[in-house]
This record gives C-alpha cells, structure tokens and sequence, in this order.
C-alpha cells in the first residue's frame, strides 16, 4: 500500500516536473527540445495535458472573443469541428513527418514528434487565454494589438515546431524546412488516400448490402 | 341520365372554382418577393416595401402598343417615354390612381419645315419645359421648345479626343442646373460627353482610370497578335445610364466589368461623379452597393446583377434596377440596401427587359422594354417607416428616427438597419449598454466600439473609488504593517 502510495506520489511529481518543463522549452528552444527528447525531461501525459488545453481554449476562443474580432455564426459553431479543425492537422502531421524522415535519416519517433508538436503548442494556452479576456476590455482601435498579439502566437509556435524538428530529428536548419515543406505535401497525399480509401470501402459495404437486398427479394 | 350529367358538370364547375379562387386570392399577397441581406451576406425575406400598383400599356391611351422603348424621363406630374420603335415621344399625365395621355410627338419644326425622329433612346425636360431628345439614328441630340420648335441640334464631337470611326449614336442625356448638358453615346467609353448650354462639346467626365498591372503587361508581351487583340478588352468604363439627384450631382450605371471585381469595390457599378467626374458615392454597408451580392446560376439566368439604370430621391435613397434578374435595389444615402424586390416574370410588378427606372415623389416607374409597359410602385407602410426613419435621422430627430426603427421592427424583425438606428438613437440618449445591445445583435463592431468606449469610460469613472480602494489597501497596508512592527521591535529592544 505504502509502495502503490510512494510510486503515485513520484509519478504525480514526476508529471508535474515534465509540465513546467514546457515553460522552458518556449524560451529556450534549442536545448529545450533537446532535452525534452534526448534526456526524456517531457511525458506524454503532459504534452496530452497541454493538447487538451489547446483544444478548450479554442473552443472558449471562438465563443467568447469579442464579435469584433472572431465573427461566427453561432447557428454553424459544432464544438467537434473546432475541437478536429486542429487536431486532425497535427495527427496527420505528425504521421507524414514520421514516415518522412525515418527514410531521411530522422532520429525521431512518432512518440517523439508528437510530444514535440504538444510543447510546441504552449504559447498558445498561455496567450489566447489571456487574450480572450482582452478582447472584451478593448475596442476596435485599440484591437490592433489582439491581432498582433494572434500573428505572434502563430510565429512563435511555428518556430518552436520548426526548432523542435532540428532537434529531434538531428537535422540542419535547411534540413528541417525542406523536411516541413516535404511534410505539408505528404499530408496532402495522406489526405487524398484517406478519401479514396473510404469511397472505396463505401463502395464495397454499397455491394455487399445490394447483394443481401437481392438474395432478400428472391426469398420472400 | 340526362340531369346526371349536367349534376357532373355542375360539380366539375364547382370543384374548379373552389380550386382557383384561393390561388386568385393568395396571389395579390404572396407572389411578391422582397429581401435584404444579412451581415454574413445571407438572403432574408423581408415585408414588401413596394407594391406594384398598375401596368399601362400603349394600346390604353388608344395610341397603338409601345416598340421597344428605351428611355423614360418623369417629372412633376409628367412621364415622358422615348418610344423608340415608333419614333416617337409619349407624354402621359399622371393622376393619383392612373394615367392619361397628353400629346405623342412625333414631329417637330426645324426651320420651317417639319423633322421627325429616328429611334430616339432617351428624353430629358426641364424645369422650364423644353425637351431633350437623343435621336439616336439621326446622330443627334435635338433640344426643343415646349412648342416643339428645334432651338438647337447637338451633334459628333469635332473635337480630336472623340473616336471618328464609331457612329455618333447618343443614347441617353440629362441637363443639368446650369444648362451643360451630359450626353452619353453607343460605343463611348471615355465617360460623360458634357456639352455646354450653347451646344459646344467640351470633353468628357468620369472616365475611369486604367489600371494596367505588371501581371497583364507580361502576360501581353507573351500572348501572339491575336491573343492581343483579345484582350484588349481593358478599356474604360462604358456607362449604360445618367440620372440627376436633386443636389446636381449626375449617377451613372454601369455594366462593364469583370465578376469579381464586384465585391471588393473595383467594378463600381453605380457611381455618382461631381463636377470634377470623380465618384463619390458613400459606401458604408458591409458590401459596396452592387446588387445581388449572391449570384447563382438557375433559371436560364446566371451572373452578377448588371444595373442599367438609377434613379436617386429627394430623400437621397437611391435605386437602381437589376437586368439579369429583373430586380429593384433600393439603397440609403450611406449604401447600405434597403431593399430589393420585383423579378423576371410576367406578373404585375415583374419584368422581362428593364430598361428605364424613374420616380415621382416616392412612388417608382419601370419601363419594360420587351413588355412595351410602364408599371408604377408604390411605398407599403413598411416602406414608409424605413423612409421615415432615415429622413427623421438626417434632420437629426433622432428619437423620431428611432421609433420609426421600432415600426419596423414590429413588422421585420430581421431588420439589421432598425437595429443600428436604434442603437446610434441610445447611443446619443448616452445609453451606452443598451445602445451595445443593439449594436452586437447584428454584430455592428465600428458601432459597438464607439459605445462600448464611451460606457467603459463611465464605468472607470463610477468605479474609480474602489481602484484608488484597492490600491491604497495593496500599497499603504502592509506598509504600515512593517512600521507598525518596526515601531513595536524598537519598543521592545528599548
């Protein structure tokens, strides 16, 4: 009992431990990610927490953000689509940059990358949060900064992704673009065999069914 | 066997009868289609603002169907129709509830002789009653008397500027205050041909700028000669109709342009040229005022709406007319649409070739080319009330205003204007909140800053004791708290 105590207690602080880690990796990139990876300072528990953050404060962002600056129509907002109009992005990412660079000698394993991409994504909890609060404080003169704000939280998080590339897979900066463009034409190709592979299976449960339709008519 | 029959027939009557008389009934209320659009550019049914009153056709004055007309000019109590596959002026006096013919003319006296039309497009009247008739297929512009005497004859531009190898084919002319007169012409695409009260022809007005990009200068080095000459299609604006406001001010139509260059306010479809003949047109609504701002493809109709022609009140509403989709688009001194009904169709208040839109007073006139007819529109209750408010709000009644707005609330409340009106009429009562409320329900964010603003500063400064509260509590506390302690640690080592 005292043993299951000692080890929740270690795993709670060992997870606890990996969190904070993120606010280091946003500052320090290079030897962040490095560690992050290399020295195992991240878990996954951690970079899911981190996901999981990312996707409630989009939700909150896109609800309540001032309408002057995020204007939806509330009759098309679908909590689902919010939540996989960024999760889908990163999961395919993450598979066609795996299937990229284990055949261009990348370090890095799924596990890894995905990790990686989470931690990236910290600059996001800790600046939409705030800005949604922001937003409704300011009006639309002073609202150039939100949208300052927004075009620095996307930069920051793609040179984090961009950083953490170089580090996982051992890459040279010119490496690691060449790699991320590769991976935006591999997620194209993931896409676009992903659609031909649900027709096709469409169209075979569509065969099976009229089959059974047929035999059906035939007996009663 | 024989009464059985008759009993059959009696039924099948009545039957039929039972049929029709709903249609007949429903037809005069729901067969008119009127509509706004949304702030995301939606389509929303709206209450009628016009209404279809009467159709006039030639053979109503005894006078033999319209040919074709094209042009129409309405003043006072007078509509002018330039009858042009007749040759012919028609002038029509206009009663309360109809209309009655004043004269046809059809000749006129040029230097002693008698001068007839050929094909004249357009008229125009002024105030003191003489006429201004584009005789198309003569080449000419005739100015006469109100006895039909030919004072004067506007003729091809001698002047070097004016393309020679085109026919000089005036379509449509209007005068303005001080005599000049603005002609525009088949095959011109330099703008308003301005001439002045003598007759001379003085340059054009209102031509639109070229624009030439890198993109298309390359793309003609590369094409061969015939490509080139395909595309020299990037020529100025030909414009399709003139009108005068009551300031002076000349609006012109145009439908010459690319699709999509509609939305982001390059194509200009409608503009309103100063002296100087450059466009002033105020465009504050979400998109510039262009019609249809959804176009489909159905109905053996497809593409953007093309405006032919415009027609601005003394109210500064103006309208224009839709020849794609036969509609009517009514828009406020600021662009905003009002409104915008009528359709391609048969039935009152639909046409099949607008050509010509004028108004007397509130009520609207459209001139259908191949229907030969002339149909008047007049203003529902509901159009009243969104008149109403917008005149209310020029001369600066703004609570007037705002009742209006209610008005029409009570009977649209998909309305977005209504709500703007009566958030700007809060918003200078300084009912910052409630003025916020109506902004935000149809999402007007220049509108919503302004009183959001002004009521955060209210706010700081109600509030303004508890920050200094807070801060002193923050501040001035635990610093007496350490002197307080310093004071007692002295006493006590004393």
């Amino acid at each position: 009992m005292k043993i299951a105590e000692k080890i929740n207690k270690d795993s709670l602080k060992e997870y606890k431990r990996s969190l904070r880690f993120s606010l280091h990796v946003i500052g320090h990139p290079f030897d962040g990610f490095w560690d992050l990876i290399h020295e195992k300072r991240g878990s996954m528990a951690a970079a899911n927490t981190i996901m999981i953050a990312v996707l409630l404060i989009r939700i909150w962002r896109m609800q309540m953000t001032n309408f002057m600056f995020i204007l939806y129509r509330p009759q098309n907002f679908n909590v689902l689509m919010c939540c996989l109009e960024i999760l889908v992005p990163i999961v395919i990412g993450c598979i066609s940059n795996w299937c990229l660079t284990t055949l261009f000698d990348g370090k890095g394993t799924l596990k890894s990358i995905y990790m990686a991409v989470c931690y990236a994504y910290t600059p996001y909890v800790l600046l939409q949060l705030p800005m949604i609060f922001i937003s409704n404080v300011v009006t639309a003169e002073e609202g150039v900064f939100w949208t300052y704000m927004d075009r620095f939280t996307d930069i920051w998080i793609a040179i984090l992704i961009l950083s953490a590339m170089m580090m996982i897979h051992d890459y040279t900066l010119g490496k690691a673009i060449f790699a991320a463009i590769a991976t935006a034409i591999g997620m194209l190709i993931i896409i676009f065999i992903l659609l031909l592979f649900f027709s096709l299976i469409s169209d075979g449960f569509a065969y099976f069914i009229s089959l059974y339709k047929e035999i059906a008519f035939r007996f009663y | 066997m024989n009464s059985k029959k008759i009993m059959q027939r009696f039924v099948c009557l009545l039957l039929a009868m039972l049929l029709l008389s709903p249609a007949v009934a429903i037809k005069a209320e729901n067969n008119y289609y009127t509509y706004i659009y949304d702030v995301f550019g939606d389509e929303r049914e709206s209450p009628d603002a016009y209404t279809p009153q009467l159709r006039v056709l030639g053979i109503d004055f005894g006078i033999g169907d319209f040919s074709q007309p094209q042009g129409m000019y309405a003043k006072g109590d007078r509509i002018y129709i330039a009858d042009t596959g007749n040759n012919r002026i028609v002038e029509l006096f206009v009663g309360s509830e109809s209309l009655s013919l004043v004269r046809v003319i059809d000749t006129f006296k040029n230097a002693g002789g008698d001068d007839t039309f050929n094909a004249p497009n357009d008229v125009f009247v002024t105030d003191n009653g003489d006429l201004y008739i584009c005789d198309t297929e003569n080449k000419r512009v005739v100015h006469l008397d109100k006895d039909l005497n030919l004072v004067k004859t506007l003729i091809q531009p001698t002047d070097e500027t004016y393309d020679a190898t085109h026919d000089f084919l005036p379509t449509k002319a209007v005068v303005d205050a001080a005599g000049r007169i603005l002609v525009l012409g088949r095959n011109v695409n330099k703008g308003v041909m301005q001439y002045s009260p003598e007759g001379e022809f003085t340059g054009y007005i209102g031509a639109s700028k070229v624009t030439f990009s890198m993109i298309d200068y390359i793309w003609k080095k590369l094409a061969t000669q015939a490509q080139r000459a395909q595309m020299d299609q990037f020529v100025p604006t030909e414009y399709n109709n003139i009108a005068l406001d009551k300031d002076g001010f000349v609006y012109v139509t145009t439908s010459v342009f690319s699709e999509w260059d509609l939305k982001d306010d390059k194509a200009k479809p409608i503009r309103k040229l100063n002296s100087m003949g450059s466009d002033i047109l105020i465009k504050n609504g979400d998109t510039p005022p262009i019609g249809d701002i959804q176009w489909g493809d159905g109905g053996g109709v497809k593409g953007p709406s093309k405006l032919i022609d415009v027609t601005p009140l003394e109210n500064d509403i103006y309208y224009a007319i839709d020849r794609t989709r036969c509609r009517i688009f009514g828009y406020d001194s600021q662009g905003q649409l009002l409104y915008a009904f009528g359709g391609n169709g048969n039935a009152l208040g639909y046409f099949t070739n607008p050509v010509a839109l004028d108004h007397i007073g509130n009520d609207l006139y459209v001139l259908d080319g191949s229907r030969n007819s002339l149909t008047k529109l007049v203003l529902t209750d509901y159009g009243k009330q969104i008149n109403n408010a917008i005149l209310a709000y020029q001369k600066g009644d703004y609570d007037l205003s705002a009742d209006h707005w209610r008005q029409v609330l009570r009977m649209n409340s998909n309305y977005d204007l209504a709500y703007l009106g009566i958030g700007r009429a809060l918003l200078r009562q300084n009912r910052y909140k409630e003025a916020m409320e109506y902004f935000e329900l149809k999402y007007y964010g220049k509108a919503y800053s302004k009183a959001f603003k002004l009521w955060r500063k209210e706010w700081i400064e109600e509030h303004i004791v508890y920050f200094v509260l807070g801060l002193l509590i923050l501040i001035v506390v635990p610093k007496t708290i350490k002197t307080v302690k310093k004071v007692k640690r002295e006493v006590s080592e004393e």
